[in-house]
C-alpha cells in the first residue's frame, strides 16, 4: 500500500523535475500571471536577449495601475504618464514574447486573481504562480498556488520552471456553520486573528472542515487569498462537485473528451484519509462574529462586540511598544468599542472581495438605505462589473451613494491613485492594513463586504447582523 | 549576482516586528526604475519627515548608524508583498545582511536571488545584538556565510542555518536561469511526458 499523501504533496510529486537534497526540487510551472509590476522581470529577460519560453503557458492582465475611472476611454483616458507608461510596457512585452493579454480595455480584464479562475486558466492540481503574493487565492480551486518576486519570475519566463524549497503542511479545520450575516472573510481574518501574521511562515495551508466545504468556490478565493497574510505563501481546498461544476464551460477549461480526463484527474486529488499534515489548527466555525481589524496588522484583529486593546495590560514590554504605536497611528483610545469607532470612507473591491457574490451581500445590505461617508466599489474583474449590472446591484449601489467604478486593484494598494487621504478612516474589503497601504497616513479597517456596507450607512464601524434584522 | 562570502560592518538594531513591504518600501515608490538613487525609498516613510527632511529620530539618520551595511530586526521581517523592490531598497542603500528570527517567506526568497543575506537567529540571540548595538553605536557585526557564523560585538559567536543550495548559489553568485537551462533534457523529456496526460494544458 502507498503512504496516504495530501493534496500538496501529490500536486508537488506530480510536478517536481528534479529532486535535490534538502527538500528542494525543480518544478514545472502550469500557469503563470503576469501584471504591470512584471516590467522590471520582462526588462531583466530582455537584457538577458531571451523570450518568454513557453508564452502559451502564461497570461498577461492589466490591475494594479488601472484607472477605475474614465475606462471608456481605453488607454487614452489614463493621464498619469507614469502609469500610462506602465500599462503599455505590459501590453508590449505580452505582444513581443506572444503572451496572451487581458489589456485595459479588454472584455476579459479584472484583477488576475478574479480573472485567472473565472476564465478557466486556473484548474485544480496546477501549479499557478504570479509575480504578486495574493496569487494564494488560485487555490480555492484546489491548485498550489504562490507569489514570487522579479528574480523567480524571470526564471520562470525563461525557464517555466522554479527551484522550490518544499514547504511544511498545515491543515486548518473549520468545523460547524457560519452564522448569518457571517462570510468568508471573517473566517480568514479570525485564523489570522488566533495564529497570527507569521503564524503559518513556511507552511502551505489546506483548509478543510464543514464551514469550508459549506462555502462557494468565491468564498474559499477570499479565505486562500489572505494566506499570505497568515505568513503561508499557499492556501489550497481540495476541489469537489463544486470546484468542477464552477470551471464547466469556462473560456480556457478543458472541452469535450478532455473535460472528462480532467475530472478524472481532479477527483484524485484530495488529501487521502491518514494523511499526515505537519501542523493541525483547528477553529469552530459557529462561534465565530463578523470580525474587524483595529490595527496596521492583519493579525490586529477582534469581533465587532470587542473593544480596542489597552496597552498597559499587554503581556510584555514589546508588546506595550507595539500597541502604543499602533494606537497612536490608528488614533484609537484604548478600550473604545470597536462599534463606536466612526469611519471616513468605505472601499469595496479587490482580488480578496471583489467578486459577484460579494457585491451580492453588500448590495443586500444597502438595499434601501443611504451612506453617510463618500464610497465607492471597485468590481474585481469586468465580467463581474456586467455580471452585477445585468442583476441590477449597480443600480442598488448608486442609489445608496456608492461611487460606482471599474474594475482594477484600486484602493487596495492605492497604486493607479484611488488614495485614502492622510488621517482618513476607511472600512474596506481589502487584505492589508499596514500603515500608508491606502495612501500615507490613511487609517485601514478590514472587514467582510457585508460588514463595510453596514459602515458606510452607519457612518461608523457596526454589527451587520443588527440591520439585517431590521 | 553579486556574490556573498562574508561582510564585517556597522550594524544597525531595527527595533520592531513585523517589518512590511510597504514600510520597506512605500508602493507609491513601485513604478519608479532602480536608478542611480534607488536606495533613496529604503523606510522612506519613515526616514523623511512630512517635508522631506530627514527624521532624526530614525536609526539610520543617526551619525553612528549612518553606514550600516547589516540590520538586526524582529519577527517576521519582509512580510506582506511580493516586490522584490523591498530587496533593490535595501541593497542600493548599502546593506548587505539582514538578521531577524524569521523573515516573510517570499521577502526571504527575493533576497537570496538578489545577494543580500537573509540571517535567521533565535529571537533571544536578536533581541541581544540589539542590545549591544544601543549601548555601542557604531558597533560592528561579522557575518560569515562560509563558516555560518554571526559575530557580535561582543565577539560571542552564533551559528546560522541556510540551505545548501542556496548556500553554494550565494557564494558563488551563480545565474539561475543558465543552471536550469542545463537541464533542458530533462524538462523537456518532463514536459513531453506530463503534457501527454494533459494535453489541455500545453
Ligand atoms: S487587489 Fe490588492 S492584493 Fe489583490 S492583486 Fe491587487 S493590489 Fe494585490
Amino acid at each position: 500500500m502507498t503512504t496516504p499523501r495530501t493534496l500538496f504533496d501529490k500536486i508537488w510529486d506530480r510536478h517536481a523535475i528534479v529532486r535535490r537534497d534538502g527538500g528542494e526540487a525543480l518544478l514545472h510551472i502550469d500557469r503563470n500571471f503576469v501584471h504591470e509590476g512584471s516590467m522590471f522581470a520582462f526588462g531583466a529577460l530582455a537584457r538577458e536577449g531571451r523570450k518568454v519560453r513557453k508564452p502559451r503557458q502564461n497570461f498577461a492582465v492589466a490591475d494594479h495601475y488601472v484607472p477605475t475611472l474614465g475606462r471608456e476611454r481605453g488607454i487614452a483616458g489614463v493621464t498619469d504618464p507614469e502609469v500610462r507608461n506602465m500599462i503599455e510596457l505590459l501590453a508590449n512585452n505580452a505582444r513581443a514574447n506572444g503572451v496572451e493579454h487581458f489589456g485595459i480595455d479588454d472584455p476579459r480584464q479584472g484583477i488576475v486573481h478574479v480573472v485567472g479562475p473565472e476564465l478557466g486558466i486556473t484548474q485544480p492540481g496546477l501549479i499557478v504562480t504570479c509575480g504578486d503574493s495574493h496569487t494564494s487565492t488560485h487555490g480555492a480551486l484546489g491548485a498550489l498556488a504562490f507569489g514570487i518576486g522579479a528574480s523567480q519570475l524571470k526564471q520562470i519566463l525563461a525557464t517555466q520552471c522554479l527551484w522550490q524549497k518544499k514547504p511544511k503542511r498545515l491543515r486548518i479545520t473549520v468545523d460547524g456553520a457560519l452564522a448569518p450575516g457571517l462570510s468568508a472573510k471573517d473566517v480568514i481574518l479570525a485564523i489570522i486573528a488566533k495564529i497570527g501574521t507569521a503564524g503559518a511562515t513556511g507552511y502551505a495551508i489546506e483548509y478543510a472542515g464543514a464551514a469550508i466545504r459549506g462555502l462557494t468556490i468565491e468564498g474559499r478565493m477570499t479565505v486562500c487569498n489572505m494566506s499570505i497574510e497568515a505568513g503561508a505563501r499557499a492556501g489550497m481546498v481540495a476541489p469537489d462537485d463544486k470546484t468542477i461544476a464552477y470551471l464547466e464551460g469556462r473560456e480556457f477549461s478543458p472541452k469535450g473528451a478532455h473535460w472528462d480526463q480532467a475530472i478524472a484527474l481532479w477527483r484524485a486529488l484530495p488529501s487521502d484519509g491518514g494523511a499526515v499534515f505537519d501542523r493541525e489548527v483547528t477553529l469552530d466555525g459557529s462561534a465565530l462574529a463578523p470580525m474587524v481589524t483595529w490595527g496596521t496588522s492583519p493579525e490586529e484583529g477582534a469581533p465587532i462586540t470587542a473593544a480596542v486593546p489597552d496597552p498597559a495590560a499587554a503581556a510584555s514590554a514589546d508588546r506595550r511598544a507595539r500597541l502604543e504605536q499602533v494606537l497612536r497611528y490608528m488614533d484609537l483610545a484604548p478600550g473604545t468599542r470597536l462599534q463606536d469607532v466612526k469611519i471616513d470612507r468605505a472601499f469595496i473591491g479587490t482580488c480578496t472581495n471583489g467578486r459577484i457574490e460579494d457585491l451580492r451581500a453588500a448590495a443586500a445590505v444597502l438595499k434601501g438605505r443611504k451612506v453617510s461617508v463618500p464610497s465607492w466599489v471597485s468590481p474585481g474583474s469586468s465580467a463581474v462589473k456586467r455580471q452585477a449590472e445585468a442583476e441590477g446591484l449597480d443600480r442598488i449601489f448608486r442609489e445608496a451613494g456608492f461611487d460606482w467604478r471599474a474594475s482594477g486593484c484600486s484602493s487596495c494598494v492605492a497604486m493607479n491613485g484611488d488614495i485614502v487621504p492622510a488621517g482618513m478612516r476607511c472600512a474596506s474589503t481589502s487584505n492589508r492594513n499596514f500603515e500608508g497601504r491606502q495612501g500615507k497616513g490613511a487609517r485601514t479597517h478590514l472587514m467582510s463586504p457585508a460588514m463595510v456596507a453596514a459602515a458606510a450607512v452607519a457612518g461608523r464601524i457596526t454589527d451587520v447582523r443588527k440591520l439585517l434584522t431590521q | 549576482m553579486k556574490p556573498f562570502t562574508s561582510v564585517i560592518a556597522v550594524a544597525a538594531p531595527i527595533d520592531m516586528t513585523n517589518v512590511d513591504t510597504d514600510k520597506i518600501v512605500p508602493a507609491r515608490f513601485l513604478r519608479k526604475a532602480r536608478g542611480a538613487d534607488y536606495g533613496k525609498y529604503l523606510f522612506h516613510d519613515l526616514r523623511y519627515r512630512a517635508d522631506g527632511s530627514d527624521n532624526p529620530d530614525f536609526i539610520l539618520n543617526q551619525a553612528p548608524y549612518r553606514n550600516a551595511q547589516i540590520l538586526v530586526a524582529g519577527d517576521n521581517f519582509g512580510c506582506g508583498s511580493s516586490r522584490e523592490s523591498a530587496v533593490w531598497v535595501l541593497m542600493d542603500y548599502g546593506i548587505r545582511s539582514v538578521i531577524a528570527p524569521s523573515f516573510g517567506d517570499i521577502h526571504y526568497g527575493n533576497a537570496l536571488q538578489n545577494g543580500l543575506l537573509p540571517v535567521r537567529l533565535a529571537d533571544e540571540i536578536c533581541k541581544k545584538l540589539r542590545r549591544e548595538l544601543h549601548d555601542q553605536p557604531g558597533a560592528q557585526i561579522a557575518v560569515d556565510l562560509e563558516e555560518q557564523t554571526v559575530t557580535g560585538p561582543d565577539s560571542a559567536r552564533y551559528r546560522f542555518e541556510i540551505d545548501p543550495g542556496n548556500r553554494e548559489k550565494l557564494l558563488k553568485g551563480l545565474d539561475d536561469v543558465a543552471l536550469v537551462l542545463q537541464r533542458l533534457p530533462e524538462i523537456e523529456a518532463f514536459e513531453k511526458r506530463y503534457h501527454a496526460e494533459a494535453p489541455w494544458l500545453a
